[in-house]
């Protein structure tokens, strides 16, 4: 019989969920002329144990066609929206100009990091076995390319009004505090493609994310940034789309082979603990950044961790999957976090590419009541002699450079999860050489894999070796491509507040 | 409260980023795909060596022999980036849809003379596969490549090539009447039919091929340019005489997008090739020895598709690739 005939014979129809297996992992076949073993060499070293890839369920079922025409639609309005924010400067309907502070941080420290899942999506999207997942992978990897590319659209306009965002790149690569968000991905697209998906798909996407995007993105629509706010709108049903596919290989990994459920549950505690210590900037962007605030940290940690993250984790216990490792020490940092990452940022502004700033009497109160356990009795003192202290022209900058924690890399600032007024230091002997670590949580994750973490490439030893441009602070400085005197230092007599405060004179002036 | 802003009293304090400008040589305002594309990836400071790969950084410009003094002179003439991207294939797309539910409305592939309908199925459906070797060897280009000039284009082209496999599969689905039948029988040809092993056997070669330049020329220059014109072309314009212009309406994306993307490739390899004698020669050598492989993978599909014609069919395709390798300053 001819195809032509077939055609009329009326055979059998495919449902939608055959046709699209035709149209995906149909594409794939084993191939003879080269061995598996060489066209997918990264699939095996890990330990992890897949028997069957077609077991593998598709978490979204998404052919190009349709992803062209949703994808084209939502950049058509995006972009509509990010035009008309610049034509209507649109930055001068945002609540204070230290609000693009936060700004600041997710062009250098978040926006970076999209560009980097793109390219670890596009290795796991070449190299696993099963054609479904690779789909997936390739479709997520196409996706960061646009997160990252609407971000610096949209912020782009920021650019041109305000300091601290115009090498975001250079600084995201060069800059002390950013080699935190920089060295956490870099570990996630060293490692292999199961853990790549573990850290970033599961522990990132579908566990923290909330923490991360639902913070920035609330913070931005709260205090009148529309760009941001339609950017964020806008990747949600890409980060649906995510979301799924971390769940979606956790339980495949799971469900394949006993002897994967140690190797997963390691990696879920180091990469929770990992991307714990990466909030730490979210934590402070929360309670000191936002002029309009939207929720304290700690009550965003006590949502979507304790109670989001408990309710999945017994979802997962039928596996043998259980909490990650050391989040009892989160909650118990949840009332201290942003207190001492803020106070330690303020202490260290000439070196930042953002302002910082004591807070408003207002703002003190809102902590106080947010936090009626910690604040009064172990920060507000603090902040109010700093205050002091800047009102009689002595605002204090600390010129020693900090010790930094080789895993996480964030300054040793955390304290005792017991006891906050000592600060934690962990170390450990490894090879004749002394590492430092600011928690029990990096310490264990160093320990599991030394030969990888001897490797990070410390800021504040590199200045000291006189890698980072000289030994002098406007040296290092300058090396960063950091604008002195305009990116850094207090938001006091900034040129962005004195331009703002030009700007919002007009807008009062014209509203009367 | 409506603002009204006197725009004069809103001088911008700088057009663009600091990156772009020390690339533009100025501050000025810059294009959407150049803030989009200048830089995004790493060069320096890595923290760690893959530990896939761990003789190389994540990001390294050894992982190909081609030498440049900036990787970002490999620029798209088209200037995607996401938007500008997905928005031309959804336009292509809309055309695309429209030709297929005007050729499913009026059941047109029956029309097609029985004995070429066959053939259509013999060259046409298997090729799903061969895109899919096409969608992974870019994909590989995109996770080693070097800058994000090349590597957001491969990555464009990775989604391409799924989007056209869907697209010939959809051909097959529409000839067996959905059932799939078509394209078990085209998996089995490329598996195991003699006419497609040739090719099965230069695309898996391609699958291990370390240097992601190499990979380039091979697939997105060579291997492309000796089945799209021989497929979309030669074996579209006889099929007329045999009822198949359905057919051309249904392959319509594939042909504009050869055409639009042959523009993207031959910057780049031209521009690589004129950055130094080295690039040179080894493009040159790269593109000759697969250049070989690739006519004789299509031998065998094109004699059976145009039987004594099929020679020189190959040929032709064959001299308008070395007349393109030439205008890109390549030694044939
Ligand atoms: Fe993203
Ligand atoms: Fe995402
Ligand atoms: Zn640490």
């Amino acid at each position: 019989m001819s195809i032509a005939d077939k055609s009329t014979a009326k055979p059998r129809k495919l449902g939608l969920k055959e046709r699209y297996a035709h149209l995906t992992r149909g594409l794939g076949w084993e191939t003879t002329y080269q061995p598996m073993s060489k066209v997918f060499p990264f699939t095996d070293y890990e330990g992890i144990k897949i028997h069957d890839w077609d077991k593998w369920q598709d978490p979204f079922r998404l052919t190009m066609d349709s992803y062209w025409k949703f994808q084209a639609e939502k950049e058509r309005k995006l972009y509509a929206v990010i035009d008309s924010f610049a034509q209507n400067n649109g930055h001068l309907n945002i609540t204070d100009a230290r609000y693009v502070n936060a700004i600041k941080l997710f062009l250098t420290g978040v926006s970076p990091l999209e560009y980097s899942a793109h390219r670890g999506y596009a290795h796991v999207g070449r190299h696993f076995v099963g054609a479904g997942p690779r789909i997936a992978c390739q479709m997520q990897a196409i996706d960061e390319l646009r997160h990252a590319q609407t971000q610096i659209h949209t912020i782009s306009h920021y650019n041109k009004f305000f300091d601290g965002l115009h090498d975001a790149r250079h600084m995201h690569d060069h800059v002390w505090y950013l080699s935190v968000p920089k060295s956490f991905f870099e570990d996630a697209c060293s490692a292999g493609p199961f853990e790549f998906l573990t850290a970033i798909s599961f522990s990132f996407e579908y566990v923290l994310t909330s923490l991360l995007f639902v913070p920035f993105m609330s913070g931005a629509a709260y205090n009148g940034d529309m760009a941001t706010v339609t950017f964020g709108f806008s990747a949600q049903s890409d980060e649906a789309r995510h979301m799924t596919l971390g769940l979606e290989i956790i339980k495949f990994m799971l469900e394949q082979d006993e002897g994967n459920v140690p190797i997963v549950q390691r990696w879920i505690d180091k990469w929770f603990w990992r991307g714990y210590r990466l909030l730490t900037i979210v934590a402070m962007m929360m309670d000191y950044m936002l002029p309009k605030r939207v929720m304290s940290w700690a009550e965003a940690w006590e949502i979507y961790f304790e109670q989001g993250g408990g309710a999945l984790f017994e979802d997962l216990s039928r596996y043998g999957i259980r909490m990650p490792k050391y989040h009892e020490v989160a909650s118990k940092e949840k009332g201290r976090l942003s207190h001492e990452v803020w106070a330690t940022f303020y202490n260290y502004t000439q070196a930042t590419a953002f302002h910082t700033w004591i807070p408003e009497k207002d703002e003190l109160d809102w902590l106080s009541a947010k936090y009626p356990e910690t604040f009064d009795q172990l920060y507000r003192p603090r902040f109010e002699y700093w205050k002091e202290q800047s009102d009689q022209g002595k605002r204090f900058y600390n010129n020693v450079l900090p010790q930094l924690c080789v895993t996480c890399q964030i300054p040793m600032i955390f304290t005792e999860p017991d006891d906050p007024k000592t600060i934690c230091f962990r170390s450990t002997l490894y090879k004749g050489e002394r590492y430092h670590f600011c928690s029990d949580g990096c310490k264990d994750i160093f320990l599991y894999e030394p030969e990888k973490y001897i490797q990070s490439w410390l800021p504040v030893h590199q200045i000291y070796q006189g890698n980072c441009g000289g030994a002098t602070v406007p040296e290092v400085l300058n090396w960063y491509h950091m604008s002195l005197g305009n990116d850094n230092m207090d938001y006091q007599g900034s040129p962005d507040e004195t331009l703002w405060n030009e700007w919002t004179a007009d807008r009062h002036k014209s509203a009367i | 409260m409506t603002l009204e802003i006197k725009t004069t009293s809103l001088k911008p304090r700088r057009h663009t980023f600091a990156n772009v400008a020390r690339r533009l040589g100025a501050d000025k305002p810059a294009s959407r795909y150049d803030e989009a594309m200048f830089d995004l990836q790493a060069t320096d400071i890595f923290h760690y060596r893959p530990t896939w790969e761990p003789q190389y950084e994540l990001f390294d410009a050894r992982r190909t022999a081609i030498k440049m003094a900036d990787f970002y002179a490999l620029r798209d003439p088209r200037q995607y980036y996401y938007g500008t991207y997905t928005i031309a294939r959804s336009r292509m797309m809309e055309s695309t849809e429209k030709n297929f539910s005007f050729v499913e409305k009026r059941s047109q592939m029956a029309s097609i003379d029985p004995a070429w309908a066959q053939k259509i199925q013999d060259y046409l459906i298997p090729l799903r596969h061969f895109e899919w070797g096409a969608n992974m060897n870019n994909s590989q280009i995109t996770d080693v490549g070097f800058g994000t000039a090349i590597t957001q284009a491969t990555m464009y082209a990775t989604m391409d090539r799924l989007g056209i496999a869907q697209l010939i599969s959809r051909v097959g689905l529409m000839m067996d009447g959905g059932s799939g039948e078509s394209l078990n029988e085209a998996k089995l040809a490329w598996l195991n039919g003699p006419m497609w092993q040739p090719m099965r056997h230069m695309v898996e070669d391609s699958l291990v091929v370390p240097d992601w330049f190499e990979l380039f020329v091979a697939q997105n220059l060579v291997f492309d340019a000796m089945v799209y014109p021989l497929v979309y072309s030669e074996f579209d314009s006889v099929g007329q005489a045999h009822g198949a212009a359905p057919l051309s309406m249904l392959c319509d994306f594939m042909a504009d997008w050869f055409d639009e993307t042959s523009r993207w490739v031959n910057a780049v390899i031209s521009t690589a090739a004129k950055e130094s004698e080295e690039n040179r020669v080894l493009l040159s050598g790269w593109y000759k020895s697969w250049a070989e492989r690739a006519v004789a993978a299509v031998t065998p599909i094109a004699k059976h598709v145009l039987e004594d014609e099929g020679e020189a069919a190959v040929e032709r395709a064959r001299l308008t690739l070395e007349n393109r390798a030439k205008v890109l300053s390549l030694t044939v």
